[in-house]
């Protein structure tokens, strides 16, 4: 075995703390009642299609998308529309929601509920994009970016790599290791139709080589398949970022700014390769999701597939519920996952684990003096320079932060990890970028 | 009941690295060089260690209580490697109220008034040093000869230091060969046992020390390379030019403080640039500046000089040398 590829810049090494990877997808059972948040995409919200007292089925189509990057969504449960009101979500803000009561299981007929697998890809380029589209898919590595935009190069470009994403480089996770490995024939058959969708003819699934289980089981899936590779890659986050995980299995950069169809690849994540599999082949849409439910306080780390719209309670309960000493409650991983403040936000498309943290851990460190040790430069996945973007953050001189690229920022917290002196680098990387968005918008919009 | 949960922005988990694992770290280097030290100059090295170490430590905690009425943070270790930096960088027989007065400006004037850990922009102990060197020159240059404690506590005999042999040899028109009989050998300068300040006698010691600081990644290999490569290639090509009025590359690398200065000096992460690139040229503007001095200066030694300028310019090559940003080598050209 030679050196295992990983990306040139920067990257820190956290403790993996995978506890789950060896709890098989359980399915969890369909709660009472159903919240299905309105805006879970990256995009416009979804504007409703049903209303109060609505009879729903599971898998119906019950909001539409809300411009051309948004997303259908689905009834994950068969009832009663109760009510679309506002309800706390994963950020914190009430947001709108569609609330369904459940009745039963009842899904729509046309979705083929069988366990066959169906290899045989009978639809044209043209009608995958479509049934993608309006199965509501989009991407489930938790950036929920439409998958169908990203199946549309824009004019002039074109696809040649269609780059899978199953690094899963954040610690604990443990959700697209598990679909790997239970998944993994559904997956070779989703990867050949997003290659069919995008006319490319390689296929490179990217896995970190602490899975190992899992590239060897896709490997040998592979073997048949001619154009799909499997690369197996050295442990070391951010790999999972787009452009880290194009530099590391073709060593292309994207340049910054742009996408990485720049330099002829389109990722897209192991689950979402499996949610397009059911869409395509299935005809059904996407409702229910792989989450890891873990932390070092719960007693049963899990990996459940889950229907949309289940509060986070009741996946925690499912693992052995909340424990006196939990301090903090993450919705993703412990680098870049969302601190949730209550436990009734639902699970949504983009919930890729539910993370328990004990006082100790999740507290920060007290923030020391800059020593200047330039640790933060060397982690940084994108060649920025965090101490000096977040000195210009904090003196307003948002012209400087611009012109030291801080929209290059992937805010995957390397930084603020490695930090010996526990400044909150990130925070003040985030309020820069906000103040700087804002000012190219304006700039463009003055400019139109 | 409901449990009260922590928000924050991500990432939730930080590494283990610290400010005082990084200064205590640089403490555990510097003992070998230390060591050393003691063996060689006895008590007296013990006294100035100490005395170095304990007003520096006095000061930042009078300066942060009475004079910023601030928080105390005398135990992070910066204070702690401050003091003994200074104490190495001083002769073992200094007057102990000149070591306190040095303790007084690395750590009043060079640290505190600057704002403190992490804004001072000249490494205090290397400004400390050079205050004391042009305040009091006699004492700042009458150099103990080293005489293993075994021999007991014997009076202290000064004598100069090789590079000062060389200095005022040359001066008085003599020729290499000719002073070569009063040199150490280079096996001497190896091990320390050659007149110099307390804490820079030892090549051996202090290399030692580096190579610690690289295995925990308290430095990287940048400066310390840049700066002893360029010191051989200018020596060695001045050498090369006329071996009779210019000492040989070896011997630059192992005397003086040019080992000390360039693993413990230099490598100040508060006073040193923050990229690769910048702080392989800082090297090399070090190195020069220390031949240059040597050689055309009115000192014997130059490498405080040296550093102390190019911390001067720090800010200047932080603006001019950026890190490789992501993206801006594509690999690949995509055509439709």
């Amino acid at each position: 075995m030679g050196i295992l590829k990983t990306f040139a810049l920067g990257g820190v090494h956290p403790e993996e703390n995978k506890l789950s990877s060896q709890a098989a997808i359980e399915v969890l059972p369909i709660p009472k009642q159903v919240v299905v948040p309105l805006g879970q995409n990256l995009g416009a919200p979804s504007k409703p299609v049903v209303k109060k007292g609505d009879k729903v089925k599971t898998g119906q189509r019950i909001a539409e998308a809300g411009g051309f990057i948004s997303a259908n969504i689905h009834s994950p449960v068969s009832g009663t529309v109760l009510k679309i009101d506002s309800s706390i979500d994963s950020t914190g803000y009430k947001r709108p929601c569609i609330f369904i009561s459940v009745e039963g299981d009842d899904w729509d007929e046309s979705i083929d509920r069988t366990d066959k697998i169906e290899t045989n890809i009978l639809l044209t380029p043209d009608e995958i994009v479509s049934r993608i589209k309006s199965s509501g898919i989009v991407g489930l590595g938790g950036a929920t970016f439409p998958t169908s935009v990203k199946l549309m190069p824009p004019p002039g470009k074109k696809a040649e790599y269609l780059v899978i994403n199953g690094v899963e480089c954040e610690p604990y996770l443990t959700s697209d290791h598990r679909i790997m490995l239970e998944k993994g024939r559904e997956i070779m058959v989703g990867i050949q139709i997003l290659m069919k969708a995008l006319h490319v003819e390689k296929a490179i699934i990217g896995i970190e080589n602490n899975k190992k289980d899992a590239i060897n089981h896709l490997t040998e899936l592979s073997r048949s398949l001619p154009g799909i590779q499997v690369v197996s890659l050295k442990v070391q986050y951010p790999q999972g970022g787009e452009k880290q995980l194009i530099k590391a299995v073709l060593n292309r950069e994207v340049p910054s700014g742009k996408l990485p169809i720049e330099v002829g690849c389109v990722v897209q994540n192991v689950g979402t390769a499996f949610a397009v599999y059911e869409a395509v082949q299935k005809n059904k849409p996407l409702f229910e999701r792989v989450v890891t439910v873990t932390g070092k306080g719960v007693k049963k780390p899990s990996n459940f597939l889950v229907r949309i719209g289940t509060s986070v309670q009741e996946l925690i309960e499912a693992a052995g519920g909340i424990s006196e000493t939990t301090a903090k409650v993450i919705s993703g991983g412990p680098m870049m996952g969302k601190a949730l403040t209550s436990l009734e936000a639902p699970v949504v498309k983009g919930t890729s684990g539910i993370l328990l943290m004990d006082d100790g851990e999740s507290h920060r460190k007290v923030e020391n003096p800059c020593i200047r040790c330039s640790k933060c430069t060397y982690a940084c996945p994108m060649g920025l320079e965090p101490f000096l973007l977040i000195k210009t953050a904090k003196l307003g001189n948002y012209e400087m932060a611009e012109k030291e690229m801080i929209m290059d920022c992937i805010e995957c917290g390397s930084c603020q990890f490695t930090c010996p002196s526990g400044i909150p680098l990130l925070d003040y990387l985030r309020l820069g970028k906000i103040k700087v968005g804002q000012s190219i918008r304006n700039r463009n919009l003055k400019k139109a | 009941m409901m449990n009260k949960f922590t928000i924050s922005g991500s990432p939730h988990i930080q590494g283990d690295a610290s400010t005082k694992k990084i200064m205590y770290g640089v403490v555990i280097a510097m003992m070998p060089a230390l060591l050393v030290g003691v063996y060689y100059f006895g008590i007296g090295a013990v006294r100035v260690l100490l005395l170095a170490v304990v007003a520096s430590l006095f000061f930042e905690w009078l300066i942060q209580k009475y004079l910023i009425k601030g928080p105390v943070t005398i135990t992070d270790g910066s204070a702690l490697v401050t003091g003994i930096l200074l104490a190495m960088n001083v002769p073992s027989n200094l007057p102990g109220w000149m070591v306190v007065v040095g303790a007084l400006i690395a750590i009043g004037m060079a640290k505190m008034s600057f704002g403190g850990l992490g804004k001072n922009i000249f490494n205090p102990a290397l400004v400390a040093r050079v205050f004391l060197l042009v305040s009091f020159p006699v004492q700042m240059t009458s150099w103990p000869k080293p005489t293993p404690i075994s021999n007991g506590l014997a009076d202290v005999i000064t004598g100069p230091t090789p590079l000062g042999i060389v200095k005022e040899g040359l001066g008085n028109g003599q020729t290499m060969s000719q002073l070569a009989p009063e040199l150490p050998s280079y096996t001497q300068d190896m091990i320390g046992s050659i007149g110099g300040s307390l804490g820079e006698v030892s090549a051996i010691a202090l290399i030692l020390g580096g190579l610690y600081m690289l295995w925990k990644k308290i430095i990287t290999w940048h400066i310390p390379v840049s700066i002893l490569l360029t010191v051989v290639i200018f020596s060695g090509i001045m050498w090369g030019f006329n071996p009779e009025q210019y000492a040989d590359p070896v011997f630059q690398l192992l005397t003086g403080g040019l080992m000390l200065g360039a693993i413990f000096m230099a490598t100040d992460m508060v006073t040193s640039p923050m990229t690769k690139g910048g702080q392989l040229i800082f090297g090399i503007g070090v190195g020069l500046l220390t031949i240059l001095i040597r050689f055309w200066g009115a000192y014997p030694e130059g490498v405080s000089f040296a550093i102390l300028i190019m911390n001067a310019v720090v800010p200047l090559i932080n603006k001019g040398f950026k890190p490789r940003r992501f993206g801006a080598r594509p690999g690949v050209t995509v055509k439709a």
